[in-house]
């Protein structure tokens, strides 16, 4: 129930920001602060989540097969590979480390 | 109000051919499309149900928010807070509708519908466009390629993470950060957002061992304010 409760929560609370967006005037939120906040709050989310899920283990930190994976992933990005070989990459490689190692 | 462009001719002398345009909308729509397979199979993994699942991609549709919401969902972390990091990642797409809204100048009884399309790829492939007719092709065609195969993904992802077993032994646990990261790459322009990230990056690590599971993130939030706060002067911050 908990569950169903944060899926509906965050299905609304996401289209609304979306439509917000969409619908108020152009002045309201295009303030040079508020875009810059609005540029950076997302970079440090993805930031902190890629690290969290790559090392986090729990409460733990731990290098495993995750970080070959990830760091794969950021040779491919750096190759400007498409979005999809980057997810592929870090997905193979995590398997194969994780394989030649366990 | 906009010129009304639907049933007027296309003029290929001036605009983009549409053709190119569809051709770059489907390239981005197909290849991110077809990653809700790894969402799926995530979010399964995480002890989400297939109906619950399915309804995140039906009705968040915004992969980010998506696989925060359900990673730490699936590590016990706090509801709330996995709502917060879902909810506060998607703030983005309120920009990203501002800039589109001007863009694309859309007719108010379409807005609600559009709305729901508004994410990286289809701001990005819109904005990317020379004018409104193409802004506007290339928006809807990101967003109903986008759109179809991410569902239909998601639901063969997670019908299928049964069948796989363990997610982790095939290395689909990396697929939510190799999202995360490709996002990543593609906001990194400048000193400010590098900064941003490293600091966000400490912050997080640091605050895994001391806080519950979905607080740390939010933490790291404060990157953003903290790096801002250092490098612009003082008249700013108001």
């Amino acid at each position: 129930m908990t569950v169903w409760i944060a899926v509906a929560v965050t299905a609304l609370g996401c289209y609304l920001v979306k439509l917000l967006g969409l619908s108020v005037p152009a002045g309201l939120l295009d303030r040079p602060f508020v875009r810059r906040m609005a540029a950076l709050v997302p970079v440090a989310m993805l930031a902190a989540l890629t690290a969290i899920q790559t090392f986090g283990s729990g409460q733990a930190l731990v290098v495993d097969a995750r970080a070959a994976g990830l760091a794969a992933a950021a040779v491919a990005l750096l190759l400007r590979a498409p979005f999809l070989v980057v997810v592929a990459v870090a997905v193979a490689v995590t398997a194969a480390v994780r394989a030649l190692t366990g | 109000m906009a010129t009304e462009p639907s049933q007027i001719p296309i003029e290929r002398t001036s605009i983009r051919p549409r053709a190119a345009v569809v051709r770059d909308a489907l390239g981005v729509g197909v290849a991110v499309g077809l990653s809700g397979f790894a969402f799926g199979v995530t979010s399964a993994g995480a002890g989400l149900s297939l109906a619950q699942t399915c309804v995140l991609s039906l009705l968040v549709f915004t992969g980010a928010s998506q696989f925060a919401l359900v990673g730490a969902l699936g590590v016990g972390g706090n509801p709330a807070a996995a709502v917060a990091g879902a909810l506060f990642l998607g703030v983005r797409n309120a920009f990203y509708g501002l800039r589109l809204a001007q863009l694309m100048r859309l007719p108010r009884a379409v807005r609600p519908l559009a709305a729901q399309w508004i994410i990286d790829e289809t701001s990005a492939v819109a904005m990317a466009q020379p004018d409104r007719r193409s802004a506007r092709l290339g928006f809807a065609v990101t967003g109903a390629s986008l759109y179809v195969l991410w569902n239909l993904t998601t639901f063969l992802g997670a019908l299928g993470a049964e069948a796989l077993g363990d997610p982790s032994a095939w290395g689909l646990d990396a697929a939510g950060p190799a999202v995360f990261l490709a996002l990543l790459a593609s906001m990194l322009r400048g000193r400010q957002e590098v900064l941003v990230a490293v600091l966000a990056v400490a912050l997080a690590l640091a605050c895994l061992p001391l806080l519950p599971a979905g607080v740390p993130v939010l933490v790291s939030a404060l990157a953003a304010p903290i790096v801002l706060a250092l490098t612009r002067r003082p008249e700013a911050s108001r």
